[in-house]
């Protein structure tokens, strides 16, 4: 589904994600974990274009995306929920969620997709006309994510979605996680709460200092030593 | 004329002068919001929209006509002033665009002084509907045509900004770009539109403007661009209905300061305002604080 290899952004001067490579296959979940600044929301934002990388190339279906601007690649299916979230807050839950679905057309098709959102998360439901800026941390979280799932993401960017959220919510949003993919989409996850990200993912990549040092399935670097060491407090 | 009527008068001349100014405030509060951009040409558009018009005029085109092709031209001109001027500085310092602008003006101002002289052209006004009697005082046309055209201009930007797709991306790139391009929504064709229309809209002001002031010259679009700024401030930058309300304030301010204060004390009471709205309330009557949720 989507592949990187050897992509370099820089900052100016700054090498911020250094030649790395990795794969999302279809259906799966892959995760990239890291320290703070290690280049895990850098590689996303070059993925979804947002960024310009320096070299490498980012193909989505054997087709390069790595010159595209955010709007195409959007439309040909790759989807990211940001870090921070950063819903809409001034505009209403529901227009939210029909702004995901901007690069779509078919009017029947967003319909139920509003609706198949709302079934999956009630509480947006109970709350569609009100501001999304009203809502609580992990509410907002899960309108995001649903903003997200009205854009009909073949691929699906998750930037930190477990971030201040209280650990019932982390359970939560994980689930949901699982579920999204249950149901078709690929996900690609950047988290820094590397033991919940390593227990649902099928393939594991450890960023440092925009270097890819270790990967293997979320099994392999739940266990791995190094992991355990860095990542997992133990 | 009695002191009541005198009143009324001036009620009338506020709601002229402040519907053009709402108009102009519009343009500013819009470029605002979506590319967190003082645009100080904005005002010169007006002028460009009243000597586009009056070169229509002059070759015999019907009115309308003119005002569709000023209103084509001055929207065009705003993409093309985006795209050459401020695009190019879309990731500089704010001030940098803010300077950039300033110079805009300035060239806006001079090249049409070189092509068109500084002196004074009067402007063939072609709002020529009958006055409007209410009780003992009259309305006359330039004045209920301009309140009439900017009241359903906003009404309808309103509508547009709510209810359209691309309203709705214009309202999602004003609050988070970022967030906006992951949403799909293309920000350059975003900030284009916004440009087209704001200039659209001051064209339009700028046919009304010349049509109650006529002569015209090349610096008529500075004081009123500068004033609608100040309502653009004074309702709130970057809030829509914020830029109504202070257009109609300010203008209301100013012809009544006119009538009974001081004409001379004029602009320095408008800009006292500037000052002190910046003081006390720097988001402006309708503007808002967002502050981040975590």
């Amino acid at each position: 589904m989507l592949k990187v290899e050897n992509l370099v952004v820089k900052y100016g001067v700054i090498e911020a994600i250094k030649g790395i490579s990795f794969e999302v296959g279809d259906g799966q979940i892959v995760t990239l974990i890291g320290a703070n600044g290690a280049g895990k929301t850098t590689t996303l934002q070059t993925i979804s274009g947002l960024v310009r990388p320096q070299s490498g190339k980012i193909l989505l279906n054997d087709r390069d995306i790595s010159r595209e601007a955010t709007d195409k690649i959007v439309k040909s299916g790759l989807v990211q929920v940001p870090e921070g979230r950063r819903v809409f807050q001034q505009e209403t839950v529901e227009e939210n969620l029909i702004l995901g679905a901007y690069t779509r057309k078919d009017k029947a098709g967003i319909k139920e997709d509003l609706e198949k959102v709302y079934e999956r998360f009630p509480r947006l439901k109970e709350r569609h006309q009100q501001l999304a800026g009203t809502l609580s941390g992990g509410e907002q979280q899960m309108l995001a994510i649903g903003r997200a799932l009205m854009g009909k993401p073949k691929i699906m960017l998750m930037d930190e979605p477990s971030m201040g959220l209280s650990p019932l919510l982390v359970r939560e949003i994980f689930s949901i996680i699982r579920e999204i993919n249950r149901d078709g989409t690929t996900i690609l996850l950047v988290e820094q709460n590397a033991k919940m990200a390593l227990s649902i993912a099928n393939h594991a990549y450890v960023l440092k200092n925009g270097s890819i040092v270790l990967d293997g399935t979320g099994e392999e670097l739940l266990r791995s030593e190094e992991v355990q060491k860095a990542y997992l407090g133990g | 004329m009695s002191g009541i009527n005198q009143f009324l008068m001036q009620l009338i001349n506020g709601l002229n002068i402040g519907s053009i100014y709402a108009l102009i405030a519009l343009g500013y509060t819009m470029v605002y919001g979506i590319a967190k951009l003082i645009n100080f040409a904005h005002g010169d558009i007006i002028m460009v929209g009243a000597y586009v018009s009056l070169l229509c005029l002059n070759t015999g085109m019907p009115w309308f006509l003119a005002c569709i092709v000023t209103i084509v031209v001055c929207a065009v001109f705003g993409v093309v002033m985006e795209k050459l001027a401020y695009k190019p500085l879309r990731k500089a310092s704010r001030i940098s665009l803010l300077i950039t602008a300033i110079g805009v003006s300035y060239l806006l101002e001079n090249a049409f002084q070189l092509i068109f002289s500084a002196n004074p052209k009067p402007y063939p006004g072609f709002i020529t509907l009958p006055n409007i009697k209410l009780g003992s005082i009259s309305i006359a046309a330039n004045y209920y045509v301009t309140f009439i055209v900017s009241v359903v201009l906003m009404v309808v930007l309103n509508l547009f900004i709510q209810k359209t797709n691309v309203g709705k991306a214009m309202r999602a790139v004003s609050e988070d770009e970022g967030a906006a391009r992951l949403m799909g929504i293309n920000v350059d064709n975003t900030i284009s539109l916004t440009f087209a229309i704001g200039s659209a809209l001051a064209a339009i002001a700028g046919i009304l403007y010349s049509n109650c002031y006529s002569p015209i010259n090349p610096f008529m679009g500075s004081l009123p661009g500068i004033k609608a700024f100040i309502a653009a401030v004074l309702g709130g930058i970057g809030s829509i209905p914020g830029a109504v309300l202070g257009g109609f304030i300010l203008g209301m301010i100013e012809t009544m300061v006119k009538a009974y204060i001081s004409s001379q004390l004029l602009d320095s009471i408008v800009f006292t305002i500037l000052i002190l709205m910046l003081a006390l309330k720097p988001s402006g009557i309708l503007g808002k604080s967002v502050k981040e949720k975590v």
